[in-house]
């Protein structure tokens, strides 16, 4: 028995990174305490809107893997991976709200005498979702929005094409360090623009909304779709560290790890460091995108101010704080800053009376960011993660 | 018989100062050549431009008696096609093992598909731990390279050069920096390499070009000033001149 599990490439893999089976294990106890916890399956003493809280948090530790692939191990700092994840969060809304309307309007049809063409069906359809910015056409963009499985994949395809030509533009000219980061903010802030405008298609500043409704899973609760849910960003999440330590260990992750910290090498040893550079930034954006298509429909609403540029500049922010060059140290910093994000931001947290002025969490929170920002750069630049690393080794040698 | 590397008649300018003009010379098969020369005499520049990282405002490079010209070509196709370069300080990855700075350059497929699902074979790591033997790092393989010392540093670069299989090997300053017994190791080293390809060293270094014991060019404000023998050229009055009576 133990020959047969040592074939298997995954097995393998697992036994070869002790770190990737404690990270596995950890989050195999926290979906399964969570389920038994919640309301959905359990005994409740967690609510709903927590559990969408915590499998919101799965996902940005996802997206966070995929800033740690770019960033920490292949040197390039994106500040743009937030538009891939929005992207992916658009290309599922509209499935859904698109599906979810239509059978609400065949549904309000039924009582009418004569039953509905095709063609009032849709238009009773566009003005339902484009009656708000003043339309009642079906855009284009829309065509196949009530085909699952093409919008589906339209999740990877969208933003890795569009992260393919950037990246292919951005990296054939060389354009490299702080310049590629700002390069990277104009694309997600022009993005960002776009979409605000009412004719763009996706309903401008409204965006899509009621995307924590499932097309067709109208009668199950959402104590229930939360799990469900939740569950689901679990099993991305472990796929995703799973795939991204696969990567990091094989000969890529040494190839791209060089690229980091001497590019000029890397191409005189013969290897074409731009076709690493769009290979990594592909595939992060996909993942992004993934994670994205995972977080809305728990978030319930997606609009264009959640590409702004300084979406992406926080998510450089927690894999930094985590500790970049470690896959678990994005998934600290991601937990971590963006659970107590919520605390903070979320009125729970006690205002602090000083006298002359009170600490109201919601203002002071992004005070205590920076702060701790900075104090992880000065006296811990590894980061979290670096921390640990640093108690495992005193604790071993 | 065609030479492995014909230079002929570049000239390059950076802002107006003509740092290469008019060279001229071959590099023929398995044949170890020093290049000396004072400050500014466009040894670097000469470099930068055989391995692709400069282009030359005229004139051609042209290997190994093809037709191939490598002004038209990419770093890593240049690097491809086999030449090896070693830079004027060691440039090593520092944060990885002396083994996966080989292993990285070792002469496999380099398209990143190819690259991620490699597997370690045999032959490779045989390979590896040659050559790690021919540098005198077979006690360090699993050592970061950033651990090393400065002349074992500048070992494992050239460990790299030799993973890479190149026909013609680019040296920048091997000895700079190093301690009298590296250095001999060093010339020891170069000549053996120098048996089966093609080797050009960038040296100032007088003692150690003297140790090479092979042909000398001189080089001076982008041409070359003279060849030959080591004795030969530091008889020339011109050299003196410019050079050895600084």
């Amino acid at each position: 028995m133990p020959e047969l599990l040592q074939r298997t490439v995954l097995t393998r893999h697992l036994l070869r990174n002790p770190s990737l089976m404690i990270f596995l294990g950890a989050l195999a106890c926290v979906c399964l305490a969570v389920t038994i916890l919640g309301e959905g399956f359990g005994i409740g003493l967690i609510s709903t809107s927590f559990i969408k809280t915590l499998g919101k948090t799965l996902c940005l530790c996802m997206i966070a893997i995929a800033m740690d692939l770019v960033w920490g191990f292949c040197g390039i700092l994106s500040l743009g991976h937030f538009a891939f994840f929005a992207l992916g969060g658009y290309m599922i809304g509209m499935w859904m709200m698109f599906a979810r309307t239509r059978m609400i309007v065949i549904e309000a049809a039924q009582n009418n005498v004569l039953p509905p063409t095709p063609v009032e069906i849709s238009e009773a359809v566009g003005t339902q979702i484009f009656g708000v910015v003043g339309g009642a056409e079906i855009p284009a963009i829309w065509a196949f929005a009530d085909l699952f499985w093409v919008q589906l994949s339209f999740i990877a395809l969208v933003p890795g094409l569009l992260a393919y030509v950037f990246g292919w533009l951005a990296f054939r000219s060389r354009v490299n360090g702080v310049y590629l980061s700002i390069l990277t903010q104009a694309m997600t802030l022009a993005l960002s623009l776009y979409l605000l405008q009412n004719d763009s298609g996706l309903r401008g500043n409204n965006g899509l909304s009621g995307l924590q409704n499932i097309p067709g899973l109208d009668h199950v609760p959402q104590s229930i779709l939360s799990i469900i849910f939740f569950l689901a960003s679990g099993l991305a999440l472990a796929v995703t560290y799973i795939m991204a330590s696969a990567v990091v260990g094989s000969k890529l992750g040494n190839i791209i790890r060089g690229i980091r910290d001497d590019e000029a090498r890397v191409r005189f040893l013969g290897y074409n460091v731009e076709s690493y550079k769009l290979f990594i930034f592909v595939l992060t954006a996909v993942i992004a995108a993934i994670a994205g298509a995972l977080y809305y429909p728990q978030a319930g609403i997606i609009n264009p101010t959640e590409l702004a540029p300084i979406a992406s500049i926080y998510l450089a922010v927690w894999v930094a704080i985590g500790g970049r060059g470690r896959i678990y140290g994005a998934v600290i910093g991601a937990a971590f800053v963006s659970l107590l994000s919520s605390y903070f931001t979320g009125g729970q947290a006690p205002d602090i009376p000083l006298g002359f002025a009170t600490i109201i969490w919601t203002d002071w929170w992004l005070v205590l960011l920076g702060l701790s920002f900075v104090v992880v750069t000065i006296y811990a630049p590894q980061g979290l993660g670096g921390l640990i690393d640093k108690l495992v080794t005193r604790e071993r040698g | 018989m065609a030479p492995l590397l014909h230079v002929d008649n570049i000239s390059v300018s950076f802002d107006g100062f003509k740092a290469i003009n008019a060279l001229s010379f071959d590099i023929g098969d398995a044949e170890l050549r020093a290049i000396i020369g004072p400050n500014g005499a466009g040894k670097t520049t000469f470099m930068d431009i055989v391995t692709g990282k400069t282009r030359p405002d005229s004139g051609d490079v042209r290997w190994a008696g093809t037709n191939v010209s490598l002004l038209k070509r990419s770093e890593s196709q240049i690097a491809q096609l086999g030449i090896g370069r070693k830079f004027q300080k060691p440039t090593t990855f520092e944060d990885q093992t002396v083994h996966e700075n080989l292993l990285m350059s070792l002469a496999n497929r380099r398209n990143p598909l190819a690259v991620l699902v490699y597997r370690r074979s045999q032959p490779d790591e045989d390979r590896i731990s040659g050559i790690a033997q021919q540098i005198r790092l077979s006690e360090s393989l699993d050592r970061l390279a950033g651990e090393l010392s400065h002349g074992q540093k500048q070992w494992l670069e050239i460990g790299m050069l030799l993973a890479q299989d190149p026909k013609l090997l680019l040296v920048d300053e091997p000895a700079a920096g190093m301690t009298a017994p590296e250095r001999e190791v060093t010339v020891a080293l170069l000549k053996e390499l120098a048996q089966t390809r093609s080797v050009v060293v960038v040296e100032h270094d007088m003692e150690f070009i003297r140790a090479l014991d092979c042909r000398v060019t001189v080089l001076h404000e982008g041409a070359v000033l003279a060849e030959g023998s080591m004795d030969f050229v530091t008889a020339d009055q011109r050299v003196i001149d410019v050079y050895l009576g600084r």
